[in-house]
């Protein structure tokens, strides 16, 4: 068992690292303010192959691994969970579908303009009436007279990157009478006629992510667009969160991670009692347990990243890592907040941003309560 | 057309440095980064190989452990990377660097329509000596302290900064350019170039590669080549514990604007 | 290609051509650093019981030369050219590599400037001799070398004292590793010895209109072409006063709560005090909370990170979310009525008064000291 990165994984994890100071971490404060949708930083990022990162060249990847991918969210969420899930969304619930599942022709037509950062993907599962119970689609297929086009009907809610993204991987009911197995998936462009998002959703955190409803109104989606089987849709997103829940826990990991940076840094600069915060037991055992709980996650994230790379069954390690790593940055970011004090909870420091953008990694993707259903299903405890 | 670039692998001094008990300089303790002048270097020539489709070779005079510094350099997009390494280089000071380097780069081959880049100066020793004198070595023009350069055919345009102005300067190649961080915003490594720069080619230039070159003679290279020495080093005295001024009146801001004064601080 | 051995392959002995000093003029006008190094070029010329001489090039500069005498120069070689109008490397290299041949300086001072700095290392190379770049302090006096260390480095005594006294080389101490080393270096072996110094370090002696009439005109012969000029320069443009930035200012005056009762005073003094240090105002979180100066120039946690090498803190109390972001400037000076105010605690001069009263005496203080260098 080797727990070494390998030089190419130690470098490109350097490059996050400085972009993150450099570019990302200045904005932060203002996405949230304002609730705005950092473009520039896509742009960047797209040109610096991290919007594509564990793909291969020959679809417009930039030849990564995994694990490299789940880093750069990581690196990422350290100072900016907004940025930090742009990505992984982007990346795990839209390129990763169309890669896994797409015929070469879906391949060649949607990857290249996605892994450069061109276009941006987003995941269409949850409705109104379906979240953690996922079979429940409302949001109906219909193969039109002609045979040629999909006529798509229904609203998906709380959609990441839905303002913003070109390409949708949505799902449907083709065939309601077969439950959960008559359900497909499709390549849904923005442009295509009965399309349209709806208002941006204001949230608790990552406030500068953009979430919004999906509106299918008649909408016409080329049956050249159906990904994958027909009928064969809930495992391709069952198969999709499994990776997905990997980007998360590592957003996650970063929350928590720059959590305990924040609160070493500070209490080693405020004194009270005469004496710096550092000094006082409590805060040393605090912060022991801060980042003793962050680097099991760290574990657990990373162990799930390289399953995946390496082609092994890895959605009980991807759902041990997303539980464990968001209960960890829910947990170490709320302590953070309480070693910071008064100034913690007032929003010129970022640790109370931390400590709200941690509570959606326990919600989406799949919430604490799924992970543990498919950990104990795994397990084989019925 | 080639563009060679030379780059220096230094300590982090802008960081905080750690002083040893006896009052030596902890350079364990410093991390080691790309010359930041270098990297402005670096960039131009990226910009040049995208206008102009040239090979960028990056040069750099170090100890092995240098060549993490040479991949993270490809992984910008740099083609190909020379360490120059050797035990007889040891000790050279900045004239004695400049004739190694400008050796190598006479191995590499200067053609016409070459160009070589430089960083303005080192942050370890802040000489800004090295550039030049490879320029000088090399028998190429030079101009240094490069904001802006132009290309157009053979000739350079180039922006070449003063302290309270400019002077616009044209320059035919092959010559050598030095940089300062005004020039251009250095480019990050990219996820594909750090997965692909160590397929790149590298190599290593020591002694052997160089010793038919005129320019690599053990009396002018090494420690005892070098044409200056250094008689003694020594740490300033540390920063203490900051002090009251006695009083609020003129000779208080006297005495002040005394001390700032005598340590050149204004 | 010029082979080294064209140049410079007299034996250090022959090299008793005394001191030079390269005077730099831009555009007809002497940089006053010319100054600076002629006075501190003429303390070594007497430690070394030589002649002081400036070298000066140019096109019509010849009327800039008495002058130097008056600082301590006994002689100038003035080298006029129209390729020479303005500076080029190669053209000055040529023109002072002649000069070198001919006269055998066995110290060469040149100011680092920009200018300087191009120079330098291009004319060491030429001559196959050492450079030593942004020095601070220069001796040839063993004894007073010694004094020098003793007040301004953290060597043992033991080690001073065994310094041999009758070492004539030029000891060229400067700053090495961003300023946290320093280091004296020396050339043994060859001449003659350079030095860049930088402009501001070395002061200027009082003007001798005397000796300024004394002092010697030079016409060296020398050979210039255009292939010795290697580049073109198309123009030369003075850039106007640009809009200074906080974050790479060299100097920050900063105003707090403390201005409360004057505020446009309070900022005015900043400006002024600014003004004469080089720098820009930035204020405290309070000053901008309350309209006093506009968002750009906070310095703290929300706000600007700086790091000057002089940070003057003026009626700021020094809370935690300031210190963020100052606490790592060179220097920091702080002006507080209260003599418990925390930012004493990071300050490295603190004076416990009114600002009001303070920053005026600090105003002509600080003008004074630098007028006097």
């Amino acid at each position: 068992m080797d727990f070494h990165l390998t030089r190419e994984q130690e470098m490109v994890r350097k490059m996050y690292r400085e972009f993150a100071e450099t570019e990302v971490k200045p904005l932060a404060e203002e996405l949230d303010e304002e609730e705005r949708f950092p473009m520039e930083t896509v742009e960047k990022m797209g040109k610096l192959g991290m919007m594509g990162i564990y793909f291969p060249k020959q679809y417009g990847g930039a030849g990564g691994d995994v694990l490299s991918y789940a880093m750069c969210v990581e690196e990422l969420a350290k100072v900016c969970g907004t940025t930090a899930v742009i990505v992984s969304a982007h990346t795990s619930l839209c390129c990763a579908p169309i890669f896994e599942h797409g015929t070469e022709e879906q391949k060649m037509k949607y990857l290249p303009d996605l892994l450069s950062g061109k276009k941006i993907g987003a995941f269409g599962l949850t409705e109104p009436n379906a979240g953690t119970d996922a079979s429940g689609q409302q949001t109906t297929a219909v193969l039109d007279e002609a045979g040629e086009n999909y006529i798509l009907n229904g609203s998906k809610c709380f959609i990441t990157n839905g303002t913003v993204a070109d390409t949708f991987v949505v799902f449907a009911m083709t065939d309601k009478k077969l439950g959960n197995h008559g359900i497909s998936a499709f390549i849904v462009e923005k442009s295509f006629p009965g399309f349209s998002v709806g208002k941006h959703e204001k949230k608790m955190g990552i406030r500068g992510s953009s979430t919004c409803d999906l509106i299918f109104e008649d909408c016409v989606v080329p049956k050249e667009n159906l990904l994958g089987k027909l009928n064969g849709g809930f495992k391709i997103a069952m198969m999709t969160l499994d990776g997905g829940r990997i980007g998360i826990a590592a957003q996650a990991l970063g929350l928590g991670e720059g959590a305990v940076s924040e609160a070493i840094k500070y209490t080693q600069e405020r004194v009270q009692f005469k004496k710096r915060l550092s000094q006082f037991q409590n805060t040393q055992f605090q912060l022991a347990d801060m980042h003793t709980r962050m680097q099991a996650a760290q574990y657990l994230v990373y162990a799930a990243a390289m399953k995946k790379q390496n082609h092994e069954p890895y959605s009980m390690d991807a759902a041990m890592a997303k539980l464990f790593a968001a209960e960890a940055a829910s947990d170490v970011t709320r302590r953070a907040v309480q070693l910071f004090g008064g100034y913690g909870y007032t929003r010129e420091y970022p640790v109370e941003r931390m400590m709200r953008d941690a509570k959606i990694t326990e919600i989406y993707e799949g919430t604490s309560e799924v992970q543990r259903m498919v950990i104990s299903s795994h397990l084989g405890v019925k | 057309m080639k563009i060679i670039v030379c780059v220096k692998q230094v300590p982090d001094t802008s960081g905080k440095v750690a002083v040893n008990p006896d009052g030596t300089l902890n350079r364990a303790s410093m991390a080691t980064i790309t010359n930041p002048d270098d990297l402005n270097a670096v960039e131009a020539a990226l910009a040049l190989k995208e206008q102009t489709g040239a090979e960028v070779i990056v040069v750099s005079m170090g100890p092995p452990p240098a060549e993490g510094m040479l991949r993270e350099i490809m992984a910008r997009g740099v083609d190909r990377a020379v360490l120059v390494s050797a035990r007889e280089f040891g000790g050279s000071d900045t004239y004695a660097t400049s004739q190694i380097l400008a050796a190598a780069i006479n191995k590499i081959g200067i053609e016409d329509d070459d160009i070589v880049m430089c960083g303005r100066q080192a942050i370890d020793g802040d000489t800004a000596q090295v550039g030049p004198q490879i320029a000088e070595k090399l028998g190429l023009p030079q101009v240094s302290y490069a904001a802006d350069i132009k290309k157009e055919g053979d000739t350079l345009t180039i922006k070449r900064m003063l302290e309270d102005g400019y002077m616009t300067i044209k320059v035919k190649t092959p010559c050598l350019i030095t940089c300062i961080k005004e020039l251009n915003a250095p480019r990050y490594m990219s996820v594909d170039g750090v997965f692909e720069c160590y397929a790149k080619p590298y190599e290593i230039f020591d002694y052997n590669t160089l010793k038919d070159d005129p320019l690599v003679d053990p009396t002018t290279i090494g420690l005892k080549g070098s044409p200056t020495n250094i008689f003694k080093s020594f740490t300033p005295p540390q920063k203490g514990v900051g002090m009251m001024l006695e009083g609020a009146d003129k000779a208080t801001c006297d005495k002040l604007a005394g001390i700032l004064a005598a340590k050149h601080m204004i | 290609m010029k082979n080294m051995s064209t140049y410079n392959s007299a034996a250090i002995e022959e090299f008793k051509g005394g001191v030079w000093v390269f005077c730099e003029q831009r555009q007809g006008k002497m940089m006053s650093t010319s100054y600076e190094l002629i006075s501190e070029g003429r303390k070594l010329a007497d430690e070394l019981g030589e002649k002081l001489y400036g070298v000066l090039l140019g096109t019509g500069v010849e009327g800039l030369a008495k002058e130097l005498g008056g600082y301590g120069a006994d002689g100038v070689y003035v080298a006029e050219h129209p390729l020479l109008v303005n500076y080029t490397t190669g053209g000055y290299t040529k023109v002072i590599c002649d000069l070198v041949q001919e006269y055998k300086p066995e110290v060469m001072l040149i100011g680092a400037t920009n200018i300087g700095r191009d120079l330098g290392p291009r004319l060491a190379a030429r001559l196959h001799t050492g450079l030593c770049a942004d020095c601070t302090h220069l001796d040839i006096d063993v004894p007073k070398y010694k004094d020098f260390l003793r007040s301004a480095s953290t060597l043992a005594p033991e080690t001073i004292d065994a310094i041999k006294e009758d070492d004539r080389n030029l000891k060229m101490t400067r700053p090495a590793f961003g300023g946290h080393l320093m280091a004296t270096i020396i050339c043994p072996r060859f001449r003659p010895a350079m030095a860049t110094v930088r402009p501001g370090v070395m002061k200027k002696n009082e003007f001798d209109q005397a000796k300024a009439d004394a002092c010697e005109i030079i016409k060296p012969n020398f050979s210039l072409s255009n292939d010795d000029v290697e580049t073109e320069v198309v123009e030369v443009v003075k850039a106007a006063k640009k809009l200074v930035d906080l974050i790479g200012a060299d100097y920050v005056v900063s105003v707090g709560r403390g201005i409360s009762k004057d505020v446009e005073g309070g900022i005015k003094l900043a400006e002024e005090l600014a003004e004469v240090l080089g720098g820009v105002v930035g204020g405290s979180r309070a000053t901008i909370d309350s309209g006093w100066l506009s968002a750009d120039h906070q310095v703290g946690q929300t706000g600007k990170t700086v790091h000057p090498k002089i940070y003057v803190a003026l009626g700021i109390s020094g809370a935690i979310q300031h210190k963020a972001g100052m606490q790592d400037s060179e220097c920091i000076i702080a002006v507080n009525k209260n003599d418990t105010a925390p930012i004493f605690e990071i300050a490295d001069y603190g004076i416990c008064g009114d600002l009001f009263k303070v920053t005026p005496m600090l105003i002509e203080a600080i003008k004074a000291a630098k007028a006097a260098k």
